[in-house]
């Protein structure tokens, strides 16, 4: 029973990083209508920046946590700005290939440069060590993760669905040229919009850095499941990708506990399982 | 109708006959670097193995003796259907005549097969499976670096002497994973030691902490790591964050990389212990080959064990070659050649390539220095025992291999 607890905020922690990433493409996804393949890519750069601040410019962990998501978000906007825009009317599938292709490029420049095993960064002094919660160890930097991930998650949440600049994004989604005619730059919003996705990705990114290994990989390798996240949580909901999030990384989590070879499909058996009674999603309405 | 008749013959004398001169000068071979040239194991093996390979061709001395030597190299992507598919196409369509490297056990059994049945040479460095050369052994085949009952013997051995008798495993869930562990957990038993439990997981797994928590709980002494490349720094990474190394139970990386070490950082993987069969700073030889290595590389990175491997490999396969004079098709009369000529080469020094295509050397025990202690950027391996070749590997008694029982 002891190892049931263990393993259930294990998962939990596991679920912060689902939760952020997925958000982040629910965001871009709701606002946007772009299924953003490259946001494994972004969140890798986002480790990568905070490794480059450390060992470039001694800029500890912390101020990365702030830096590293303006400078993704601003390559993002870039991104929106020269490329993205003009797929707006477009069927989806050409936003899924473009984004796709800046993906393995990305992650092609990285690993010509740095390799395939990764840099080392180490955890921030102020959260090493752990602490013994009688059940389990608790590495102080895993819980931080939680805390912090959910802190975000709802300050995200909040932004959109309950602030007068959420309702001009989902106004602007949901009829531009009404929302243009209110006086509000909607291309504007939507690059901010998009920086914003993306920023998140790449702060969920700086966040694995004293975990995994700073890897160009890193997001080739958790994209495919975040999108299973988001597929299961209903595409573009808020709310529902963030409690997906948290919810598959629990059930992970227990599988990695009771059956360890299924670990990196069950989630996959759960979004065919989901597509096949509501193919909406979880949370998701029907458009 | 004669006149037909006679002028096939004489076509089929002239063919014969320019076929026989043709063959008789036959000093064309083909190299292809089969590897992971972007997955995990990419730094280990990869665009370095075949640096490798193209510093053996230019140091061989053959090109000097007529030979015309062509290297390509192809990426596996860890599938054993693309690679068999890449050794398919090299030996119908590229016409090769050696594919060396092939890191991964699962792509490396697969392409065994290929290269049997197109009756190539196989110089497998990259995979660590002691299967190449027992159940699955074959006459086309030379494993050369290392193998997971080198591993299991050199490692597993000391750590059970050294008090380590209960182990847990971590095994990664593939070809390569199941033998390391098989041959691990014979050693332990061997030795008097027992296995209290494991957790195979998937292959490319970022998050451990599941897993590690299960060792935690296991109570083992030792916690093995029957994993390679990202699994295995992720592993020792994570457990150093859960407190394992503190809370007492000890970590035998079973299979560990220059590389590795390189990516988890000497102050993370500071005091650990496993088996290596090569490495660069071990004497003047070793150091002026690495340092060429490393001026070519792209990172500046040091050798690793399966590239040295590659560059040996194919070292002595030049040697055979030499000592053939020419005509270098037949795979299985290459390989025997091999079989006759002792290995002498500078990283891994003399040894032999065995009956059932294993090849022995030194094998090393190594202890990752303290961050105090590097004094350079890939200064990481303090040498703590050498177990030496005839030791190290399969003895021929007890290797299961068919070729042995003519």
């Amino acid at each position: 029973m002891q190892a049931l607890y263990a393993q259930l905020l294990v998962g939990l922690i596991n679920g912060s990083f689902y939760a952020l990433l997925s958000l982040g493409l629910a965001v871009i996804f709701g606002m946007l209508n772009i299924i953003n393949f490259a946001h494994g890519a972004l969140y890798m750069m986002g480790a990568f920046v905070a490794y480059f601040l450390l060992n470039l410019g001694g800029i500890n962990y912390w101020w990365a946590l702030i830096i590293a998501p303006v400078v993704v978000g601003v390559f993002g906007m870039i991104l929106e700005r020269t490329m993205l825009q003009w797929l707006a009317g477009l069927d989806h599938l050409y936003g899924l290939l473009l984004t796709f292709g800046i993906a393995l490029i990305v992650q092609g420049v990285f690993q010509n440069y740095f390799g395939s095993s990764g840099l080392p960064y180490s955890i921030p002094d102020q959260l090493k060590g752990g602490m013994n919660l009688g059940f389990m160890f608790l590495p102080i930097y895993r819980g931080w993760v939680v805390i912090f991930s959910l802190v975000v998650c709802i300050a995200t949440w909040f932004l959109i669905e309950k602030t007068q600049l959420g309702a001009y994004l989902r106004a602007a989604t949901e009829n531009p040229t009404l929302v243009r005619a209110f006086g509000i730059n909607v291309p504007r919003m939507i690059t901010l919009t998009y920086g914003l996705g993306v920023g998140l990705a790449a702060l969920a990114g700086v966040l694995s850095a004293p975990i995994n290994q700073v890897r160009p990989l890193m997001g080739a390798d958790l994209i495919i499941v975040v999108f299973a996240v988001v597929v299961i949580g209903g595409m573009g909901s808020i709310m529902g990708s963030i409690i997906t999030g948290f919810a598959l990384g629990v059930i992970e989590g227990l599988t990695k506990y009771f059956y360890p070879e299924a670990s990196n499909t069950v989630v996959f058996v759960l979004m065919v399982l989901v597509l096949l009674v509501k193919p909406t999603g979880l949370t998701g309405r029907a458009a | 109708m004669k006149k037909t008749i006679s002028a096939l013959l004489l076509g089929t004398a002239m063919t014969l006959a320019f076929a026989g001169i043709a063959s008789a000068d036959d000093k064309n071979v083909k190299i292809g670097v089969l590897s992971d040239q972007s997955g995990l194991y990419a730094d280990l093996a990869g665009p370095g193995s075949t640096l490798a390979a193209q510093m053996a061709i230019e140091d061989s001395g053959l090109k000097a003796k007529g030979w015309t030597i062509d290297l390509i190299s192809g990426d596996h992507q860890n599938k054993p259907d693309i690679g068999t598919t890449i050794a398919r196409q090299w030996f119908d369509v590229d016409k090769v005549d050696v594919i060396a490297d092939v890191p991964n056990s699962g792509v490396a059994l697969a392409v065994n097969n290929v290269v049997k049945e197109k009756n190539g040479v196989y110089i497998n460095s990259g995979a660590a499976t002691s299967d190449l050369t027992n159940a699955q052994c074959s006459p086309n085949t030379v494993h050369w670096t290392y193998d997971t009952y080198m591993l299991a013997h050199a490692t597993g051995q000391a750590l059970v002497k050294a008090g380590g008798d209960t182990w847990f495993f971590l095994t990664a869930d593939y070809a390569f994973g199941a033998a390391l562990e098989r041959d691990t957990t014979a050693v332990i038993l061997a030795n008097g030691g027992k296995v209290v439990g494991g957790v195979k997981h998937p292959l490319n797994t970022s998050d451990f902490s599941s897993f590690l928590l299960q060792a935690q709980a296991s109570k083992a002494k030792i916690i093995g790591l029957a994993n390679a490349g990202g699994d295995t720094t992720n592993a020792i990474k994570q457990a150093a964050e859960f407190g394992i190394v503190k809370g007492g139970q000890k970590l035998a990386a079973l299979l560990l990389f220059l590389t590795d070490v390189k990516a988890i950082g000497l102050e993370t993987a500071q005091g650990l212990n496993f088996t290596e069969t090569f490495y660069w700073d071990l004497n003047d030889k070793t150091r002026a080959f690495s340092k060429r290595f490393s001026e070519k590389m792209k990172n500046g990175a040091m050798p690793t064990m399966v590239q040295a491997g590659v560059y040996s490999g194919l070292l002595h396969y030049f040697k055979a070659l030499d000592a053939l004079g020419a005509n270098p098709h037949d795979g299985v009369k290459v390989v025997a050649k091999m079989k006759e000529i002792p290995t002498d080469d500078p990283l891994f020094g003399k040894g032999v390539v065995e009956a059932n295509g294993r090849v022995t050397h030194d094998a090393y025990l190594f202890e990752v220095k303290k961050p105090s202690e590097s004094k350079g950027p890939w200064d990481f391996y303090k040498l703590v025992g050498t177990v030496p070749g005839d030791q190290a590997f399969t003895p021929l008694s007890q290797s299961t291999c068919a070729l042995l029982k003519k």
